[in-house]
């Protein structure tokens, strides 16, 4: 089972879960895992068109997806997956 | 709201406001959301990814950002929010800040006025995309 890591601002979508847990063998089939179960969260991850949103970053391990092989990036026994929300900010 | 930060946390902040000023640092806090408030129990420096002038901007790095929600599962803590500095600028959110903010996360900003850190107010966004102000309180 890989496990994906939900970011705390998106825990309200996933009855605060921070863990979720998944047989998936893609990146993809996980995300799909992850807002079947958690219908809520699929407009904070993914555009109408299905894609990841420009603010949203997916790491396999310690790898941005899209330096691997993006959504069909294979998912082993184990496997840490984080979603990642873009932060930044500043004085002006 | 209210927000209780830990002391060593908050000199963590300020220290790390002082030190990259005239740039604008930036690092995560930790702790717990309880029914009475949020505890701020350790505030962790991260480094400013932002590319060209910090003194205005701040930017956390995926890397940075996978790596606190690993830290904070691993040490049972939540990962909170932000905090970040002001550099000759008031502990007020700016348009730029509001426009990148995430519900949830408690936005803590540091003013800082001629090298020295000055108020911290924290802020976080309501249910009608503003900011609203928590009132910071010390604990022991």
């Amino acid at each position: 089972m890989a496990t994906l890591i939900i970011p705390t601002p998106l825990r309200k979508y996933t009855d605060n879960t921070a863990q979720f847990e998944t047989g998936a063998i893609t990146v993809d089939a996980a995300i799909e895992e992850l807002t079947d179960s958690f219908p809520g969260i699929k407009p904070h991850i993914l555009d109408n068109n299905g894609k990841l949103r420009s603010f949203i970053k997916i790491f396999v391990g310690e790898d941005d997806i899209r330096g691997l092989d993006g959504g069909d990036t294979l998912l082993q026994d184990a496997t840490i997956v984080s979603i990642v929300p873009a932060i930044a900010g500043g004085n002006i | 709201m209210a927000i209780f930060i830990h002391p060593e946390a908050e000199a963590t902040m300020r220290e790390h406001a002082q030190s990259d000023f005239p740039n604008e640092c930036v690092g995560f806090v930790y702790g717990e959301d309880t029914p009475e408030g949020r505890v701020i129990h350790e505030a962790r420096p991260i480094i400013n990814a932002k590319e060209g002038d910090q003194r205005r901007r701040f930017e956390v790095s995926p890397i940075d950002y996978m790596k606190a929600e690993q830290y904070a599962l691993k040490n049972n803590q939540t990962l909170l929010g932000v905090y970040h500095s002001h550099p000759q600028h008031p502990a007020i959110p700016s348009e730029h800040d509001l426009l990148q903010a995430l519900p949830f996360f408690s936005y803590i900003i540091l003013s800082v006025m001629n090298g020295k850190t000055d108020h911290v107010r924290s802020w976080i966004l309501n249910d009608n995309g503003a900011f609203t102000e928590e009132n910071i309180h010390t604990t022991t």
